[in-house]
């Protein structure tokens, strides 16, 4: 049976991982390799390293990350950020990256999608997407630049052009609870995952056990996405698996 | 030595990672001569099975590939490489794979979602040099959009709404829809296992 991916989330930025709340206030967390080689032992089924670096040069050192993560562990990597083109995405797979993550540069160019999917299959490519709830409506706009600027995308009809034109997953980001603790945004997990036929990784706000268990069977998910709660060892994957598997719910 | 086939698709430094992990020389190559005189093949990959054709002829690979086989080297293929040992693919209409391996890969049905993304568990139903006993051999990482079907070349298979080939032998042809190299010590055994056939 397919099982349900834990996967912790590396935001590095200037080669350190970091961590934010509501995408600010970053702290430094340490080394991306020396983590990765923790989360595998803890039995993570995947790596994301998202790179939130700002600047074009300083953003070659990404290169170096991936490389470094992918001679420690062998799971599969997932690499975000930055990404403008199908040779950065050539770069990254070469240095070990299994998949790509694109999010600003598919929202300005949705052709990036199509074209990366042709060149390197839909399963390498992960659109992400970051989303804020429209006050009190079941909508959510689809926010790009690391959270900072608002599209005028719906975050269910830019999921389905995602789809469309090639996408293998969507890592669903919730603006609104990133880094709060208080829970996935469930209502938004049941929503998309039921509008897609890809799979869904959901991300921003898990804070307790149930919060991951509520994500893969009420929302939905596919796989589910935390940082801060790993890093901070505030929970740990063997944990958090062996609570899922006693919910009924398939780990690995 | 060990040839990893480049044909320009695909992480192929994960593939030789891991085979260096072991303690198992391997090189990365696209050269004919290269993989003709290896003690073994792997051709690994990701991507879409018409562009691989298209490559692999192109650098003129398909022959040397062939003839490793004739020659009694094990080969392994590996996810769009285990794919590519079948005759055609519903992927790319038109395009003919090595055909070392009867038939045509396939689509997942519509109602799932695809791809199959994430670790399924792999089971055998004989005793193996690839995967031991018969039984669970364990939970792998896949990610794949098609598959091959069973057939009575099929010795590991997994089930995501129809069971799959997960693993299949022919002689001295070996193929894995799951990615060994990506699937922690499970996956290494595979890859250290299949190091050791010669």
């Amino acid at each position: 049976m397919l099982t349900k991916r834990i996967i912790p989330c590396l935001d590095v930025k200037g080669g350190k991982v970091v961590k934010g709340v509501q995408f600010e206030g970053l702290v430094d967390m340490g080394d991306p390799a020396a983590q990765a080689r923790f989360y595998n032992q803890e039995g993570a089924d995947e790596l994301v390293i998202l790179d939130i670096t700002a600047s074009r040069e300083e953003r070659k050192s990404i290169i170096g990350v991936v490389e470094s993560v992918a001679d420690s562990v062998f799971i599969p990597l997932t690499v975000g950020g930055g990404i403008s083109t199908d040779d950065d995405i050539r770069a990254l797979l070469n240095a070990g990256a299994d998949r790509v993550s694109v999010n600003t540069r598919a929202v300005q160019n949705p052709a990036l999608i199509t074209k990366a999917a042709d060149r390197f299959g839909s399963q390498c490519v992960v659109v992400a997407i970051d989303v804020k709830r429209r006050e009190g409506r079941p909508q959510w706009d689809v926010y790009i630049y690391g959270g900072k600027e608002r599209t005028a995308l719906d975050a269910l009809a830019w999921a389905e052009e995602v789809e469309r034109r090639g996408a293998g997953e969507i890592l669903l980001t919730s603006m609104d609870r990133d880094g709060t603790q208080e829970g996935y945004d469930l209502e938004l997990l049941h929503v998309l995952t039921n509008q897609v036929n890809i799979p869904v990784i959901a991300s921003g706000g898990a804070g307790k056990l149930q919060d991951f268990a509520d994500a893969l069977s009420i929302g939905g998910a596919d796989a589910i996405l935390a940082a801060s709660l790993f890093h901070t060892r505030a929970m740990t994957i063997a944990q958090l698996k062996q609570f899922l598997r006693e919910k009924g719910v398939p780990v690995r | 030595m060990i040839a990893i086939v480049d044909y320009g698709m695909g992480n192929l430094r994960n593939v030789g990672r891991a085979f260096a992990e072991l303690g198992h020389a391997a090189s990365v190559t696209d050269q004919p001569e290269a993989i003709v005189s290896a003690r073994a093949v792997v051709l690994p990959g990701v991507g879409a099975f018409g562009e691989a054709v298209r490559r692999i002829d192109r650098l003129g690979l398909r022959k040397p590939i062939l003839d490793a086989i004739k020659l009694g080297r094990p080969l392994l293929g590996i996810c769009l490489g285990m794919q590519l040992l079948y005759e055609e693919s519903e992927e790319s209409p038109g395009f003919f794979g090595l055909g070392v391996l009867p038939g045509t890969v396939r689509r997942f049905e519509n109602e799932l979602k695809v791809p199959h993304i994430g670790w399924n568990d792999v089971i055998t139903e004989k005793a193996t040099a690839m995967f031991g006993v018969p039984g669970r051999a364990g939970c792998f990482y896949f990610v794949h959009s098609y598959f091959a079907p069973l057939s009575e070349f099929t010795i590991g298979q997994t089930e995501y709404g129809i069971s799959f080939s997960a693993a299949v032998r022919r002689g001295n042809i070996y193929g894995v829809q799951f990615h060994p190299e990506k699937s922690q010590e499970a996956g290494m055994t595979v890859l250290d296992r299949f190091a050791r056939l010669t």
